[in-house]
C-alpha cells in the first residue's frame, strides 16, 4: 500500500469538496478498494470515507412507494431492513460475499464499481432504478456502460439509490466457484407494466436486459412463457471457469428459475 | 467403553487451547530486534533472458540496507535435489541448477530475481519497483507433450531436451507386461488428467535469518515441517553453514500438506543476508506470492490400461505418465511420480504383472513437488477409475470385481516391489458396505430424480504406503537422505517428562497423541508428558512430518526411548526393593516385585535417578535420558473402502456431495478423535481436487488462477456430515505400536470415489460419459452432458 491522507467526513457537501481535491477518491466498505491499493494497483492521494455521512446511510420507503437505500449502506443492513418491502432486493444482498463482507460493503461501493459480476447491478438494472448522485439523478438504463464503467462523472458520489417496488421479484445466483461471485445472475421484477430481466456476471458488456424475455414474461408471467428461448454465446465471457455458450445457457436457466422463484 | 486416557483414548488436543486464543507462536510472531525486512521482486515473465538489472537508482532509496541479486550467489550452491532418479536406461536424471535468485534466466512466473532489504517492507517494496531489470522474453513452454517435441523451447539451455527422466518401473517385466495384454480377454484404457494444485496451507511461509557476529552461529526460524532437513540441505549444499554452526527453528506450523517439507530459496536468502548485513532479515510471503512460489502438487497425465482375463481377472497393468517437474528440480520432486507412485500401482489387487512408465518433464511453470498424498492419489486415481470403467464396460458390479481381484493372503509380495504386511480389504469393504446403505440407494436416486438431479454412486479402494523406509532400501531408490526418525526422553526427578522428537507438527496435534503412547506404557497421566519439537537445538536429528509418518515412525522412536527408560528404570526399583530386576511389574505408574505386596512409585524411582543416595552407582549411571532411532523394516500400508453419492444438478451441471462415507484400516489407533479430523480434513481436501481447485497456466506460463477470485477451495458448506470408520485396524506387523498412519488417507482415497460417482450419475442420465477430468467442475460437466 501507498501512502495516502484519510478524511472521514460527516455531510455529504464535505465529502464532495474533499472529492474536488486532487487524486481524491471515495471509499465505501473498502472490499473493492483496499485489496488494490495493498497490491499496489492504485495509488489514491486521500481516501475519502463515505461512511460517516447520515444522509447517505440507511433504508426508507418514499412517498412515491419506491425503496430509498443511502448510497452508503451495508450489504447486511440492506438484507435485513428491505427484507419486509422487497425481498428480492434483501434476498439478493443477503448472498453477497460472506458476513464480513456484507457488513463493510455498501451499494454506492458495487455499483460504482460496477463490476461484471457484481450483483447490485443487476437488481438496479432489473427494477429500472435511479442512481441519486451528488449531482443528478441517473436512470439505470443510462448508468451501466459496460464491464467497469459507469456514467458517474470524476468526483460524483452515489447518495441513494431508489427501487421502484416490484410485485413480485427474484434475484438467482449462479456462483463462480472461486470468488462466489456470480458467474452468472438474474434478477426478474415484475410490475403491473411490465416485466424486467437484467443478467449479471455473463456478458462482455456488464450488465444487460435480456429483451426477449422481457417481452415474453410481460405477456405471461410463468416459466412456460420462457420456453424456447436463449441469448446466443456471442459476446459472453469466456474464462476458467465457463465457455460463452454455458454462460449463454446458464443465463436461461438461471431466468426460469427465478421466474420460478417469484411466481 | 471409550478411555479416558492413553492409547485408543480421544484426549482432547491441549494444543488447541493455544491454537484457538490467539497464542500460538508462529514464525510470523517472532520478531527480532533490529530486524530488516526483505521484498523479493519476482518475474512475471515465464520465460526470458535477464539482459540488465539496475539496481543504482534503489538502492538510494530511504531505508534499503541492501539488494542482492542472483551475481551474488555464484559463489554459494545451488538449491539442492535430495532425491536422484535413475531412468530406463540406467543414467542419472537431469539435475540443472537452481539458483537461490535467477541467474542469467528466468524460467517461471514468481521466480525470484532480486531481494531488496530495507528497514521496513514498504520502503523495501518502494524501492523493489526502482529497480530496472531488462528481460528478453523467450518462448515459453507450459504443455508437457509440447515440451517433449524437438522443436519445444527449452526450460534449461546446458540440457539436451526438456525430459528430466524416463522411467521404467518395473523395467524388467516390460515385455511380459505386453505378452499379458496381447493375450488380454478384455483391455480397458482411461486417459486421465491429476490436476495441478496449490497447497494454500492457512499460514503462509515466512523466514527470518537471525546471525550472532560473537560466536559466529546463524539461526533460521521457518515454517517447516522437518527443521532438521533444511539444516542440513541449506547447511551443507547451499551456504556452507555446518551444522553445528546453524540453529534452524520452525515453532507452530500452520499447516504445510508438503509444501513446507522443501528447502526454499527465501530461507537461504534470509540465512545468507542476514549473517552478510549483521542483521536479523525477516520475510513474510503474501497470499500472491505463495501461489507462484509454493510448490504446486500433482500434475500428472496418464494413460492407464487394465488387461483381464476371460474371468474378470486383472492379468496386467499398463500405465504412461508425463510428469510436471516445473522449471526445477524441487526438494523431492522426483520420487513423487516414480517410487511414491509406481509401488502403488498393483493397489488392492493381485494383479501380477505392472509397468509403470513416467517422463518427467521441465516447463516454464513453478515447481512441482510431494502435497498430501505425494504420488499415491495419482495412482489410485488411475488404477481405480479403469476398474470402474472396466466394470462398466463388462456390465459386472464395480463391487464385485473389485473383491474377485482383492489380494486377501498377507504377507503380500506385489510385482511392485513393495511387501503389504498386513490387511483384510473384504472386511474394509464389508464395513463399507454395512455403512454406507446401499439398498436405500434406489430409493435415494429417484429421490433425486424427482428433483431435477441426476445421483451417482462411486466406490474406490485404495492401499497407500506410509512412513517410506528402511533407509538403507530409499537410499538404493536414489534418496539422498535416511527415513530414520528419533525421540529422546528425558525423566526429570520428580517424575515428569519431556519427549524431544525429531518429528513436528503442522497441525497433527503431536502434543496430544505421543504423551497417550508414553502414558500407557508407563502408567501415568498424559499431563505428566510434554513434547517438544521443531528446534534443532533441542531435538535429536530427525527428519520430519510428511507421508503420514510421524505416529508409524516418530512415535516408534519415541516408544523404543521409552522402553529403554523402563529398562533403567526397573534396575533402579529393584534396587530400592532390593530384590532381582527380572521380577521387576510396571504397571499403573508403580513398580512392583512379581508375587510380592512390594512396590515402589514411579516417582520414587525417578527421585532415586537424581538424587542417587541410595543407587547402585557401580552398575549404572544417574539420571534417566534416553535417546532411540529408528529405522522401520517397510513400510507401513493403511487401506480403505469409501464410497460417495453425488447429486448432479441436469440444468446446470453443479455436482454436490450428498453422502461420504469411508471405512478405512489404519492399523492400531492411538487417538480415535485425532484421527477422524485427519479423516475429514483429507476428504475435504480430496473433494476440493476433484470438484474445484485447479491451478491453472496459460500457454505464455501466466498462472490464471492466481489468487482466490480463481482458484476456488472448498469450504464446509460443501461437503456433508462424513461417516467415517477406522474400528478394522489390522496392526502393522513390523512396528511397536501396530500403526500405520492416516494422514493423506483422506486425500488419497477421495478424488476417483468422486470422479466414479459423477460418471455414475451420468450414466443413469443416459449420458454416454465415461470421464469427466478434474476439477469436475459445474461448465464441465454440462459440456460433458451436451455429448
Ligand atoms: C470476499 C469478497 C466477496 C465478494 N462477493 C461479492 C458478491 O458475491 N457479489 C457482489 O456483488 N460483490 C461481491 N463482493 C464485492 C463487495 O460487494 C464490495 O462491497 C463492493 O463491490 C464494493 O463496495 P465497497 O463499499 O466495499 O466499495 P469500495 O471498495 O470502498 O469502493 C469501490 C469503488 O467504488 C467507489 N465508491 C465507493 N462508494 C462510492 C459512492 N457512494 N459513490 C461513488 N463511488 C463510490 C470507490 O472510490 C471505489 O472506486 C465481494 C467482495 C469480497 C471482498
Amino acid at each position: 500500500m501507498y501512502n495516502f491522507e484519510f478524511v472521514k467526513p460527516a455531510t455529504l457537501a464535505d465529502a464532495v469538496a474533499a472529492l474536488s481535491g486532487e487524486d481524491a477518491q471515495a471509499l465505501g466498505g473498502g472490499q473493492t478498494l483496499i485489496p488494490t491499493l495493498k497490491q499496489r494497483l492504485n495509488q489514491p492521494g486521500t481516501l475519502v470515507s463515505l461512511l460517516s455521512i447520515p444522509e447517505m446511510v440507511g433504508v426508507c420507503k418514499t412517498d412515491d412507494g419506491a425503496l430509498s437505500v443511502g448510497g452508503a449502506t451495508t450489504h447486511a443492513t440492506v438484507s435485513a431492513e428491505a427484507a419486509v418491502d422487497f425481498p428480492g432486493l434483501a434476498g439478493l444482498a443477503s448472498h453477497i460475499g460472506d458476513p464480513a463482507v456484507r457488513n463493510r460493503g455498501t451499494i454506492g461501493g458495487s455499483l460504482a464499481n460496477n463490476d461484471p459480476a457484481a450483483c447490485y447491478p443487476a437488481a438496479a438494472l432489473g427494477t429500472g432504478a435511479t442512481i441519486v448522485t451528488n449531482a443528478r439523478e441517473i436512470a439505470a438504463d443510462d448508468y451501466f456502460q459496460g464491464m467497469f464503467a459507469t456514467a458517474l462523472e470524476e468526483g460524483e458520489v452515489i447518495t441513494e439509490v431508489r427501487f421502484p417496488v416490484p410485485e413480485v421479484s427474484n434475484y438467482q445466483k449462479f456462483v463462480q466457484p472461486a470468488s462466489r461471485f456470480a458467474l452468472v445472475g438474474v434478477f426478474v421484477a415484475k410490475y403491473a407494466d411490465g416485466v424486467r430481466v437484467a443478467v449479471t456476471g455473463a456478458s462482455e458488456e456488464g450488465v444487460f436486459r435480456w429483451s426477449e424475455a422481457e417481452a415474453a414474461l410481460s405477456a405471461i408471467f410463468s416459466v412456460d412463457a420462457l420456453a424456447g428461448l436463449s441469448v446466443p454465446a456471442d459476446g459472453m465471457i469466456g474464462d476458467l471457469h465457463g465457455t460463452p455458450a454455458y454462460r449463454a445457457h446458464l443465463v436461461a436457466v438461471m431466468t426460469r428459475r427465478a421466474v420460478a422463484a417469484a411466481a | 467403553m471409550p478411555k479416558d486416557g492413553g492409547i485408543g483414548a480421544s484426549s482432547k488436543r491441549r494444543e488447541d487451547v493455544r491454537f484457538l486464543t490467539g497464542a500460538g507462536n508462529y514464525t510470523d510472531d517472532i520478531n527480532l530486534r533490529g530486524q530488516a525486512y526483505v521484498h523479493f521482486l519476482r518475474s512475471d515473465i515465464a520465460h526470458g533472458t535477464i539482459t540488465n538489472i539496475d539496481t543504482a537508482a534503489a538502492s538510494a532509496m530511504p531505508g534499503v540496507v541492501r539488494i542482492f541479486t542472483g551475481a551474488d550467489f555464484q559463489a554459494v550452491g545451488g538449491l539442492p535435489c535430495g532425491w536422484q532418479i535413475t531412468d530406463r536406461f540406467g543414467e542419472a536424471m537431469k539435475e540443472p541448477r537452481h539458483p537461490v535468485l535467477a541467474d542469467g534466466k528466468v524460467r517461471h512466473v514468481g521466480e525470484p530475481i532480486c531481494a531488496v532489504v530495507a528497514d521496513t517492507l514498504e520502503q523495501a517494496r518502494d524501492a523493489a519497483e526502482a529497480i530496472v531489470v531488462d528481460i528478453d522474453e523467450l518462448p515459453a513452454v507450459v504443455d508437457m507433450a509440447k515440451a517433449l517435441t524437438a522443436d519445444s523451447p527449452k526450460v534449461h539451455d546446458d540440457l539436451s531436451d526438456n525430459m528430466c527422466y524416463d522411467w521404467g518401473f518395473v523395467e524388467e517385466n516390460k515385455e511380459a507386461v505386453e505378452e499379458a495384454f496381447r493375450n488380454a480377454a478384455h483391455v480397458t484404457t482411461c486417459e486421465l488428467t491429476n490436476n495441478r494444485l496449490v497447497a494454500n496451507p492457512m499460514e503462509p511461509r515466512v523466514a527470518l535469518g537471525d546471525y550472532d557476529r560473537s560466536s559466529d552461529n546463524s539461526t533460521l526460524y521457518t515454517t517447516s515441517q522437518n527443521p532438521h532437513v533444511i539444516r542440513l540441505l541449506m547447511g551443507a549444499f547451499v551456504l556452507g553453514i555446518p551444522e553445528h554452526k546453524l540453529r534452524v527453528v520452525a515453532p507452530d506450523v500452520g499447516g504445510g500438506f508438503g509444501t513446507k517439507i522443501f528447502h526454499y530459496a527465501e530461507e537461504a536468502l534470509c540465512t545468507f543476508a542476514a549473517k552478510a548485513l549483521n542483521r536479523p532479515v525477516k520475510w513474510t510471503s503474501t497470499r500472491s506470492e505463495a501461489f507462484v512460489s509454493d510448490a504446486h502438487g500433482r500434475d500428472h497425465v496418464t494413460t492407464i490400461e487394465l488387461a483381464l482375463d476371460a474371468d474378470n481377472n486383472f492379468t496386467a497393468v499398463r500405465t504412461s505418465t508425463l510428469a510436471n517437474m516445473g522449471a526445477y528440480l524441487s526438494t523431492f520432486a522426483p520420487s513423487v511420480p516414480t517410487w511414491l507412485h509406481g509401488t502403488l500401482m498393483a493397489g488392492n489387487y493381485k494383479t501380477p504383472l505392472v509397468y509403470v512408465n513416467v517422463r518427467a518433464v521441465f516447463t516454464n511453470t513453478v515447481p512441482v513437488d510431494a502435497y498430501r498424498g505425494a504420488g499415491r492419489p495419482e495412482a489410485t486415481f488411475q488404477l481405480e477409475r479403469v476398474i470402474d470403467k472396466a466394470a462398466r464396460e463388462l456390465g459386472v458390479d464395480p463391487i464385485a470385481l473389485r473383491r474377485q481381484n482383492f489380494v486377501s493372503e498377507f504377507p503380500y509380495q506385489t510385482p511392485v516391489a513393495v511387501a503389504y504386511d498386513s490387511g483384510d480389504f473384504h472386511r474394509l469393504m464389508d464395513k463399507l458396505e454395512a455403512q454406507a446403505d446401499f439398498e436405500g440407494f434406489a430409493a435415494r436416486r429417484a429421490k433425486s430424480e424427482a428433483e431435477g438431479k441426476l445421483r451417482g454412486l462411486g466406490i474406490n479402494c485404495f492401499i497407500e504406503a506410509c512412513g517410506i523406509a528402511p533407509s538403507n532400501l530409499v537410499g538404493q531408490l536414489g534418496a539422498r537422505a535416511g527415513l530414520y526418525e528419533s525421540a529422546t526422553v528425558r525423566v526429570n526427578a520428580t517424575g515428569g517428562l519431556v519427549v524431544m522428537t525429531g518429528s513436528h507438527s503442522h497441525g497433527q496435534g503431536h502434543e496430544t497423541a505421543f504423551p497417550q503412547v508414553i502414558a500407557e506404557m508407563i502408567g501415568i497421566d498424559e499431563s505428566m508428558i510434554e513434547i517438544v519439537h521443531g528446534d534443532t537445538a533441542n531435538t535429536p536429528m530427525g527428519m520430519g512430518t510428511y507421508g503420514s509418518r510421524s505416529i508409524a515412525v516418530g512415535g516408534s522412536a519415541m516408544v523404543r526411548a521409552t522402553e529403554k527408560i523402563i529398562n533403567k528404570a526397573k534396575k533402579i526399583a529393584a534396587h530400592l526393593m532390593e530384590a532381582s530386576e527380572s521380577d521387576i511389574e510396571l504397571k499403573d505408574g508403580a513398580f512392583s516385585v512379581a508375587g510380592t505386596d512390594k512396590s515402589v512409585a514411579w516417582g520414587d524411582v525417578t527421585l532415586a535417578a537424581y538424587v542417587p543416595h541410595n543407587y547402585p552407582l557401580e552398575d549404572i549411571e544417574p539420571g534417566l535420558e534416553e535417546t532411540a532411532f529408528y529405522d522401520p523394516s517397510n513400510f507401513t500400508y493403511p487401506a480403505g473402502a469409501y464410497a460417495c453419492e453425488v447429486e448432479v444438478d441436469k440444468e446446470t451441471g453443479a455436482v454436490t456431495i450428498a453422502k461420504f462415507t469411508t471405512a478405512d484400516d489404519f492399523g492400531n489407533v492411538i487417538n480415535p478423535m485425532i484421527v477422524d479430523g485427519q479423516v475429514h480434513g483429507g476428504l475435504v481436501q480430496g473433494i476440493g481436487q476433484a470438484l474445484m481447485e485447479n491451478a491453472a497456466y496459460d500457454e505464455n506460463g501466466q498462472l490464471l488462477s492466481a489468487s482466490y477470485m480463481d482458484y476456488a477451495m472448498p469450504r464446509a458448506s460443501d461437503v456433508p456430515m462424513f461417516t467415517v470408520d477406522h474400528s478394522n485396524g489390522t496392526p502393522c506387523t513390523h512396528n511397536p505400536l501396530g500403526v500405520k498412519g492416516c494422514g493423506e488417507a483422506g486425500a488419497i482415497g477421495s478424488p476417483p470415489t468422486v470422479v466414479n460417482a459423477v460418471v455414475d450419475a451420468l450414466q443413469s442420465g443416459g449420458h454416454k460419459v465415461d470421464h469427466v477430468d478434474m476439477p469436475v467442475s459445474p461448465a464441465r460437466v454440462w459440456a460433458a452432458m451436451q455429448g
